[in-house]
């Protein structure tokens, strides 16, 4: 149930879709929500429209570049890849997370060490 | 260190902005291309769905539900794609450009008012900004001190002689340097010929130093070196701008040839630049073509003639220039040939810029305020007018607050509309106030200093700004947090014509066109106080009569001996009484309110004085006819061509220096010493305000050009006639070709002119004062009838029911009427106690005229009624005419 699901921290959804297209090359919109929505075990609540608005965000800053072409059931689809600058900012930004993700899970880690 | 985000360079920001504003263009594309992208993302989702079983109609549902809606999607991604206040914007300016175009007359009244508002005060922020704030063109103006007496009053006691010029150059320990410039120039002093027909032009002697000291170098050529203000010098002159393209058409190969003045070849050794003009700063409203040095030797004898500028040391204070000046000063001779001379002399320096617009100050501050009033009204005005659309716009905005516009929403859209109404209006504003200092700078007949430089730079643009956005939140604010805080209800079931809401509006209305009558009230009787001084001071008795007289510069030849040249003048006199027309003719040396020039004065004979104690005397050097011809009384006998060499010395004093120096006696017929000469008392004539209309005449004599020993300084020939002297000007001047083939042609002028010149500061002050008033008075008449129009639009049908009943319709045009005035009245009460407060301010630059003059006040106070109960008599008469059975049928 989406009750359950996790709210995406704000611009959490932008590294999630650099990530996804460094990992897995070049891609349409549906195809990275679809891979979000497996990766993250449909644990993440996602309207897949949002993606768009991170797409177009992600392009605008010159992150991602997009292109039209076919699809695999041969539609017309835009499909995006990540440029040079998208990876290097996905590096930095992974470099922040894994950080602060350390960081949090020694903090919250701290009051269960003592209470056990 | 854990920073809260990860970091993006500006760079990137920046281009992301700039991305964000260029997609606000690609609108169309943008949409398109998402809508295609949607669609094959639907299409590619409910295939899969249907792959794992699901019926397309199920599978399409899921896929909208995963999908979370495409309008929404859509929204989104405008949103994150685009710059979304920034929409809002532009939507609001859409729709103001919709409303301002379909209520025409109200935005053209609106950009109207509120250009002619800020128009005036860019135009008046500009003249203060040239005349008070800025510095002036000279190099660190801030380090210029004019060195003045105390108690300076007039330029002839304002100067200083050659010695003591001297003495402070050498003794000083606070000046890098001091000059001076030759104060008793006469206009047109030089001639110029070898040049087409020979024409007068006005030099300045200043010291050698002058240019370097104030800091201007020529543009072309050199400024003067010490050995060409020495006696024996070769003669060297350097020409203003102006004066090298109009008379050798900008010849830069001018430069380093010799020129004929006054026929001895003088070289040209510069030409000075455009943006230095002296007359401005010095003597306003004068023109002066060239410079040459002043040879200090050649002067020595002559008196105090110097006016003197000093560049301060760095670090040195204009404090300390006084304090040194007041022991300094008094070690200075007058002249070193005569001992007893020391001790004279005194000064107190002030800053340059001070000396040029201080005297100015006030009134400057007094039009900043007046224009600063009429800003004020305008705003109040435009609020008015908005407000009464915004009372007929209330269901307009309860529908769009109905249909979910935030109360913030709808301030915005009011603050829009505003900001572009006095958007246009500054830009009329600008193109207004634009004309207007072109207009005044190019006016040379008004006698204020550094006019000619006035323009619109970027303080006065700054300036805009600040009042655009100042009047728009002013005007604005009101209407909107009125509009947007009414009951939405209350203002959908308000059909316009009830009562509850209207009439609280009204109230409100009331008290802003009371506040503006009260603000044109202050306005009005300042301007009548100005204008009756103005009054006053075109009243003054002259001493002369400059209506009916005019004067021309006469040519001769200054190397004649005295009787040749008297018979020159004789004959000169004699032909020029004979053109018909002529009442009088005479000729003096200078004329009143046009040079300046003081000479030791007459003494009692017989009686010792102390040294000093004789007073400086204005000198007039004049033939016989002279004084009928200026129209002046007179007590005793006139001079008359036998009053020459041979017989007795003759002086004719004014009743000043008469009345000082023979308190109780008629001084006619008494001996006078004049420096080491006995003269003769032979009359008694009328002060003559000589530099300026509005002082004190001090001491003044006439002596016989006849005589050897003054020596006059060049000769006008003054002709009295009733006839407009264009009429006479061409018999003038053959009279003078014929007695003198090389007379320059030079303007036959009336002596008026002069007179109005010297008036024109406080002219120019009065007028755009009374120009303020005049519009503060049309604005708040606008008001008024603004506010009655709308309030018998509104009540047609009360006034129906009323003539209904019985009530005829001159009662309901009272009862309107009445209503007016009594606004009026509440204004005109709070102006004339503000009035009464402020007047007090402006008392210094009243003459003649008390600031709380009662019949001044009674005026305006008049005239505000009668404009106020016209304003309310145009509504009332259509209320009257109002037929009851259509008003009641229209509910």
């Amino acid at each position: 149930m989406g009750d359950n699901k996790l709210d995406l921290l704000q611009g959490t959804l932008d590294l999630m879709v650099l990530q996804t297209l460094a990992a897995m090359g070049e891609m349409h919109g549906y195809g990275i929500a679809r891979r979000i929505e497996q990766v993250s075990g449909n644990e993440v609540l996602l309207n897949q429209g949002t993606i768009y608005a991170a797409l177009v965000r992600l392009q605008q800053r010159s992150w991602i570049s997009a292109a039209w072409g076919a699809s695999e059931n041969n539609r017309r689809a835009k499909f995006y890849t990540i440029t040079r600058r998208g990876q290097k900012q996905l590096e930095q930004d992974t470099a922040y997370w894994t950080r602060l993700s350390g960081v949090m899970s020694r903090v919250l880690a701290m009051g269960e060490k003592e209470s056990s | 260190m854990m920073r809260s985000e990860p970091k993006v360079p500006w760079s990137d920001r920046l281009q992301h902005t700039l991305a964000r504003l260029r997609s606000l263009f690609h609108r169309e594309t943008l949409d398109a291309e998402l809508n295609a992208e949607l669609e094959s993302h639907i299409e590619m989702a409910i295939e899969e769905k249907q792959r794992q079983g699901f019926n397309p109609e199920e599978a399409r549902r899921q896929t909208m539900i995963q999908l979370g809606g495409v309008e929404q999607t859509r929204q989104k991604q405008r949103e994150a794609r685009g710059l979304p206040w920034l929409e809002i914007l532009i939507s609001d300016l859409r729709y103001t450009m919709r409303t301002l175009r379909r209520d025409r007359s109200f935005a053209v009244v609106a950009v109207l008012i509120l250009a002619l508002g800020i128009g005036a005060n860019i135009a008046v922020f500009s003249v203060v900004n040239t005349l008070m704030l800025r510095p002036l063109p000279l190099y660190d103006p801030g380090r210029l001190v004019w060195i003045a007496p105390p108690d300076a009053n007039g330029l002839s006691s304002m100067t200083y002689s050659a010695d003591a010029y001297d003495d402070l150059r050498l003794m000083n320990t606070s000046y890098t340097d001091v000059t001076a410039y030759y104060a008793f120039s006469a206009p047109d002093n030089l001639r110029l010929s070898g040049h087409g027909e020979p024409s007068p032009l006005t030099g300045i002697g200043v010291t050698s130093n002058f240019f370097h000291v104030l800091g201007v170098d020529p543009i072309l050529g050199r400024s003067f070196t010490e050995s060409e203000a020495v006696k024996g010098a070769p003669n060297v002159i350097l020409l203003t701008y102006p004066y090298w393209k109009r008379q050798f058409g900008g010849d830069r190969s001018i430069v380093g040839k010799a020129i004929t003045l006054d026929g001895k070849p003088t070289t040209v050794v510069g030409v000075l630049p455009e943006s230095f003009d002296f007359g401005s700063i010095f003597s306003p409203g004068a023109k002066v073509d060239a410079f040459a040095p002043t040879i200090l030797d050649d002067i020595r004898t002559q008196g105090n003639t110097l006016a003197m500028i000093g560049r301060m040391k760095p670090g040195v204070t204009v404090a300390q220039t006084q304090a040194e000046a007041k022991t300094l000063f008094r070690r200075f001779y007058w002249s070193k040939r005569d001992p007893l001379s020391q001790g004279g002399y005194s000064a107190h320096p002030t800053l340059l810029k001070d000396y040029v617009s201080g005297k100015l100050r006030r009134s400057l501050i007094v039009l900043w305020c007046a224009v600063g009033l009429i800003l004020v009204i305008v705003c109040v005005n435009l609020s008015n007018l908005l407000l009464a659309r915004s009372a007929a716009r209330s269901k307009e905005f309860a529908l769009r607050s109905a249909l979910g516009a935030g109360r913030s929403r709808l301030i915005r859209q009011l603050l829009t509309e505003s900001l572009v109404l006095s958007c246009a209006g500054a830009a009329g504003g600008l193109l207004l106030a634009y004309l207007i200092t072109f207009y005044l700078s190019h006016q040379s007949s008004i006698a204020l200093p550094l006019l000619n430089s006035i323009r619109i730079d970027a303080a006065a643009l700054g300036w805009t700004l600040a009042i655009t956005i100042g009047s728009t939140l002013l005007f604005g604010l009101l209407p909107g947090w009125k509009t947007a805080t009414g009951n939405l209800q209350e203002a959908l079931k308000d059909t316009g014509q009830g009562m509850s809401d209207g009439r609280k509006h009204e109230g409100l209305r009331s008290a802003l066109v009371i506040s503006e009558v009260a603000l044109a009230c202050v306005l009005l009787i300042g301007a009548g106080l100005l204008l009756r001084s103005f009054l006053h001071v075109i009243d003054i008795d002259l001493g002369y009569q400059p209506s009916t007289a005019a004067a021309i510069k006469l040519d001769y030849d200054d190397q004649m001996n005295i009787a040749k040249q008297t018979e020159f003048f004789r004959e000169t006199v004699r032909r020029a009484q004979a053109i018909p027309g002529v009442e009088a003719a005479g000729l003096s040396d200078n004329l009143p309110l046009e040079r300046n020039r003081g000479w030791g004065g007459p003494a009692v004979k017989g009686k010792t004085y102390r040294p000093g104690e004789i007073q400086d005397a204005f000198v007039y050097v004049v033939s016989p006819g002279y004084l009928p011809a200026m129209g002046m009384r007179l007590r005793g006998r006139d001079f008359g061509w036998q009053d020459d060499d041979k017989g007795d010395s003759t002086i004719i004093l004014n009743e000043t220096a008469a009345h000082a120096l023979w308190p109780n006696e008629d001084a006619v017929g008494k001996m006078a010493v004049l420096g080491k000469t006995d003269v003769r008392v032979i009359g008694v004539i009328q002060d003559v305000h000589e530099t300026n209309v509005e002082g004190k005449p001090s001491w003044q004599m006439y002596l016989p050009v006849m005589r050897s020993e003054w020596g006059a300084s060049g000769a006008t020939l003054v002709v009295r006639t009733k006839l407009p002297p264009a009429q006479l000007a061409s018999s003038v001047m053959h009279t003078l070709r014929e007695m003198n083939p090389k007379q320059s042609a030079v303007e036959f002028r009336p002596l008026q002119r002069t007179v109005d010149h010297a008036v024109s500061p406080r002219r120019f002050f009065m007028l755009l004062v009374s120009i303020f008033a005049g519009l503060g008075l049309i604005l708040a008449s606008l008001g008024i009838y603004g506010v009655i129009s709308y309030s018998v639009t509104r009540r047609t049908q009360e006034i129906g029911i009323r003539m209904a009943l019985g009530a005829t319709p001159e009662r309901v045009q009272r009862a309107i009427l009445s209503q007016t005035l009594r606004m009026a009245l509440m204004g005109i009460a709070v102006g004339l106690v503000a009035s009464f407060a402020v007047a007090g301010l402006i008392a210094s630059l009243l003459f003649g005229t008390k600031p709380t003059d009662p019949g001044t006040f009674a005026a305006m106070a008049t005239i505000l009624i009668l404009v106020a109960g016209f304003a309310g008599y145009l509504p009332a008469r259509r209320a009257s005419r109002i037929n009851p059975m259509v008003a009641l049928r229209n509910e």
